[in-house]
């Protein structure tokens, strides 16, 4: 029994939170709105639990593939549903689990019309992105990273603000593009290997032209994923309008499916293509960096602001892949779980005051912290955290990339550290107008501080943040071997002998 | 004597469908309108005893019947059924609508029925004049069907439109057939291709027919740069017709096109090949950028069926095996989309009320849930996003034209899908995020809701497991073509 369970805990980890998601659906009944809450808790719940022994059961030394199952799936074309994680898929599985319980609590009362379909959307939402984290087989892969689009889309739309319907479509549209670039290079791989197997992809030899191509390829649809300067417009759109649920999906997990499939597809497939073109992902990153910093600080709406700092944080995710070392990639792999974190716990922030005041503009606030002192506490250290505060998780990554960086290139880790500067500027005087200072006005004045229910998941939030500030061994330990397979991997040539 | 009864045996079902179709129409002068049920009993069993009539005496060998002018092999078989199956679908959506719009008549489904024995007659044909002649009696079927709702000022004008450039189409595939004619001397498919591959003929005569008879088949098909009736025929038809023109005739039509040009024509390759090729891309382009300005649903529809009939061509432009199975795979799942999308349209049009425009759609998520998720299936699967049968469709496809060596053409096909995604979000954007304008109930019979739902469900389960429909239709490609 237990047996089976941990054989094919990669599909009890993805079915799941689906099952649970058409359950609710099922059950639903609109008069009864906490029933259906409470279903959809304790399916989050279980879900969540349902992966924990992927941490327990992980087999450290080894920078393979582990729990692999399989069967064949579309004998016509070699497809197989093929699941397996390695070090890197784990941690982001886990946060994506956790996460989703985190959203079904924060919509407890938040969200009034059709609650069943806003907490089906969120749990189908995470099976299919842990199975996007787990597919080993490319198009299996593909039907993931796709059919999570639906679900999002519909958050966004249902659920969001004035503008959302414009919001929706544009990340819809941006996203596609992209995935049916890749899919045309998964179809070009197929046609050379014979297989759609991601580990074939990795061992067949192709000459430079064609793997800056398939790079590219694989760029417009992650690249657009992450996102990267200059394909990042839909994110601040589709932040601001989405409900505070679909922010912390989109900032905390949505954005990982890029990184990790830069890990998994596009360096290993056409490693010498990452290698000729780490220049101007550099650059890009670094733009994204510094550029995108100061986008944020003139932002004077607050989920805006947040989704600007996204965009930055992510840019030490793309800068510590491309200077292929191993803290490099391993400070990136930190930051894009400490970022989950973070986010999660920044957009909730928002949330919080937006529920109270209906604002998300960052002058409707002003001495929030006289009304609020509780909330004010976390949310400054959320805001310490996010501008790489030592002792917190948004340091920890984004030191071990600096350090990787200065290991290039001085000018690198230079560029990338003035974030310490600018992050802390945008976040700190978003803080000071939004907490400090006189009461504002009378909306403030009648504000009040949190309830349990937001007390408890801040709280989650706050100790997990301290928590891999302090102590991030367990994350590291956790990714070391893969990363340091993945980079030897990455080192040798796959152009065709005699080229 | 002998050769008859084979004969005969071979073109049972059209033999069968042909009678009781005539047996409708005579029943139906002796019924009472609250007896007139049985009439439709009647066509659902025809069709039912059809469907069991191929399927017992099909073999995988391939017979010819009627010195050689018929053909009964396993892409006509398979192609049979999925006729039958689309027509009973059809008659199952449809049965309330022309109901309520004084249609239901013996005359409806007799003519249904036979157009669908010019279906199977263009499927099985295997001399151009057998299927110039089930074209004709599908063609036939179809301007008297439009026109069927007499009263209707619009369903007329669209019925002459029809008419009169089918007819046109019609005349110009006979003449490109009268070249072939001209220098083979046979009109006979397999002795058309012997004689072209003893290298008979002069070649710019046989361009010059090439040429009308792809037009012809393109008119047939609604392929750019002969789509300009599609839009107008399909708004002015009563729904129940458009949703019967838009599907299952494209599987006949498919198989004209393979009938005549892979068949027929494999010596003319590389030139209809180019022709096709042309086509797609136009198809493409003004499928999806056209259908974004469009507010009529039906419309909309429309230029939606011309965009996947592209990526139809994108197929058998790859003039492969793989392609031709792959076409055969987007036609099939082109059809049961096609039905699922009319069937919702028609469920939500009542007695006087056509629920033809887009913002028809509004707010459909808060009047039924479940209708509105169908939908979704549907148009998430027309985008071609997966888990959705759609998905494989186009994926099927491009892979056959990315094997052919069509690298940028599939690039650009898969830019063109963006756009078309694009008008199909529309479509959830109404129905999920727009409040609803109208709130009446949503009245159907139960086997309409039933089969809608299993029809729309359908296309996602088929896009979870479509090995067995994929495997279907290389059966039917690969046992018929050699």
């Amino acid at each position: 029994m237990v047996d089976y369970f941990i054989q094919h805990i990669l599909s009890f980890s993805i079915w799941v939170p689906v099952l649970a998601g058409l359950v609710v659906l099922a059950t639903s009944n609109e008069s009864k709105p906490n029933n259906t809450r409470w279903l959809a808790l304790v399916g989050s719940l279980i879900s969540f639990l349902v992966t924990i022994p992927l941490y327990t059961h992980f087999n450290f030394a080894d920078g393979g593939f582990q729990f692999q199952e399989g069967f064949r799936w579309i004998p016509a074309f070699n497809i197989n549903y093929h699941l397996g994680v390695d070090g890197i898929a784990i941690p982001l599985i886990l946060l994506t689990s956790f996460t989703t319980v985190i959203v079904i609590i924060s919509a407890w009362e938040v969200i009034e019309k059709r609650v069943a379909q806003y907490m089906a959307c969120f749990l189908i939402m995470s099976g299919l992105m842990i199975g996007v984290f787990s597919a080993l087989d490319a198009i299996l892969y593909y039907v993931f990273w796709e059919a999570m689009l639906i679900p999002l889309f519909l958050v966004i739309g249902i659920w969001g603000g004035s503008n959302r319907v414009y919001a929706t479509i544009k990340f819809f549209l941006y996203t596609l593009l992209g995935s049916l670039l890749m899919l045309v290079a998964f179809i070009y791989l197929y046609l050379s290997t014979g297989s759609f197997e991601i580990t074939e992809f990795y061992k067949f030899a192709m000459p430079l032209n064609v793997q800056v191509l398939i790079f590219i390829a694989f760029f417009a649809a992650f690249a657009v994923k992450i996102p990267m300067w200059p394909v990042h417009t839909w994110l601040p759109d589709a932040h601001v309008e989405a409900p505070t649920g679909g922010s912390v999906v989109l900032a905390a997990i949505a954005l990982k499916l890029g990184g990790y499939s830069f890990l998994r597809f596009a360096m290993p497939i056409a490693p010498d293509a990452a290698h000729h073109l780490s220049g101007y992902m550099i650059a890009l990153s670094l733009i994204a960096i510094v550029y995108i910093a100061l986008v944020a600080l003139v932002q004077k709406d607050m989920k805006k602001l947040i989704a600007y700092s996204s965009i930055s944080h992510m840019g030490f995710v793309t800068l510590g892949f491309f200077i292929f070392n191993n803290l490099g990639v391993e400070g990136a792999i930190v930051q894009m779980v400490s970022h989950g974190f973070i986010s999660t716990a920044m957009f909730l922030c928002v949330g919080v005051l937006y529920e109270r005041v209906h604002s998300r503009q960052i002058e409707s606030y002003g001495g929030v912290a006289n009304t609020m002192p509780m909330f004010a506490g976390f949310a400054v250290l959320f805001a310490m955290a996010n501008s790489g505060l030592p002792g917190t998780s948004g340091f920890v990554g984004e030191f071990m990339v600096i350090l990787g960086a200065i290991e290039v290139n001085f000018w690198y880790a230079f560029l990338a550290a003035t974030t310490l500067i600018f992050g802390a500027a945008y976040t700190l005087w978003m803080v000071k107008r939004v907490f400090y200072g006189e009461v504002a006005n009378h909306h403030v004045a009648a504000l009040k501080d949190l309830n349990k229910r937001e007390f408890l998941i801040l709280a989650i939030l706050a100790i997990l943040v301290l928590a891999l500030g302090i102590y991030p061994q367990p994350l590291t330990d956790m990714t070391n071997a893969t990363v340091t397979q993945f980079l030897s991997q990455l080192a040798q040539s796959k152009l065709p002998a005699g080229l | 004597m002998e050769n008859i009864r084979y004969d005969l045996i071979a073109a049972l079902p059209e033999i069968v469908i042909v009678s009781m179709a005539m047996l409708i129409l005579l029943a139906d002068l002796f019924l009472k309108n609250a007896n007139r049920i049985a009439i439709y009993g009647l066509a659902q069993l025809t069709l039912l005893v059809a469907a069991y009539i191929t399927f017992t005496t099909h073999a995988p060998s391939v017979t010819y019947a009627f010195t050689g002018t018929f053909v009964d092999d396993a892409m006509a078989d398979v192609l049979k059924l999925m006729t039958y199956l689309g027509t009973s679908l059809i008659f199952v959506y449809t049965r309330q609508y022309i109901q309520q719009r004084d249609m239901f008549r013996g005359e409806f489904y007799a003519l249904v029925l036979f157009s669908v024995v010019g279906m199977m007659i263009m499927i099985s044909g295997q001399s151009m004049l057998t299927l110039y002649v089930g074209l004709e009696l599908l063609s036939l079927s179809l301007y008297a069907l439009v026109a069927l709702d007499r009263d209707n000022a619009r369903a007329t004008e669209a019925a002459m439109k029809y008419f009169v450039l089918g007819a046109l189409a019609s005349g110009m595939l006979l003449y490109g057939m009268s070249m072939i004619y001209g220098m083979t001397g046979s009109l006979n498919i397999s002795e058309i291709n012997t004689a072209l591959m003893g290298g008979g003929g002069n070649h710019a005569v046989l361009i010059l027919g090439l040429v009308f008879i792809v037009a012809g088949l393109a008119f047939k098909l609604g392929a750019v740069p002969f789509q300009m009736w599609v839009p107008d025929v399909y708004e002015g038809s009563p729904t129940a017709i458009t949703m019967l023109i838009s599907s299952v005739p494209k599987l006949a039509a498919f198989a004209f096109v393979i009938r005549i040009l892979v068949q027929g024509l494999p010596t003319l390759i590389v030139d209809w090949q180019q022709m096709l090729m042309i086509m797609a891309v136009l198809s493409i382009i003004i499928g999806n950028i056209t259908a974004i300005a469009q507010t009529n649903l039906k419309r909309m529809l429309a230029y939606s069926t011309i965009s996947h009939i592209g990526f139809v061509l994108y197929g058998l432009m790859s003039a492969s095996m793989n392609g031709f199975v792959y076409a055969l795979f987007y036609v099939v799942s082109y059809v049961l989309m096609t039905l699922a999308g009319f069937g919702i349209v028609i469920l939500l049009s009542r007695k006087g009320f056509e629920a033809d425009k887009l913002d028809d759609l509004k707010g459909l998520n808060q009047r039924s849930p479940w209708h509105a998720f169908l939908m979704l299936i549907v148009m998430f699967s027309m985008a071609g996003i997966p888990p959705t049968l759609g998905f494989y469709a186009k994926f099927t496809v491009l892979q056959a034209a990315l094997q052919a060596g069509y690298l940028w053409l599939v690039v650009f096909a898969v830019l063109m899908a963006v756009i078309g995604a694009y008008y199909y979000l529309r479509v959830i954007k109404l129905m999920y995020f727009d409040e609803p304008v109208d709130h009446s109930p949503i009245e159907s019979p139960i086997d309409m809701r039933i089969v809608l739902g299993m029809n729309a469900i359908g296309l996602l389960v088929i896009g979870l497991m479509p090995q067995s429909l994929m495997e279907f239709c290389a059966y039917a490609i690969t046992r018929s073509l050699s």
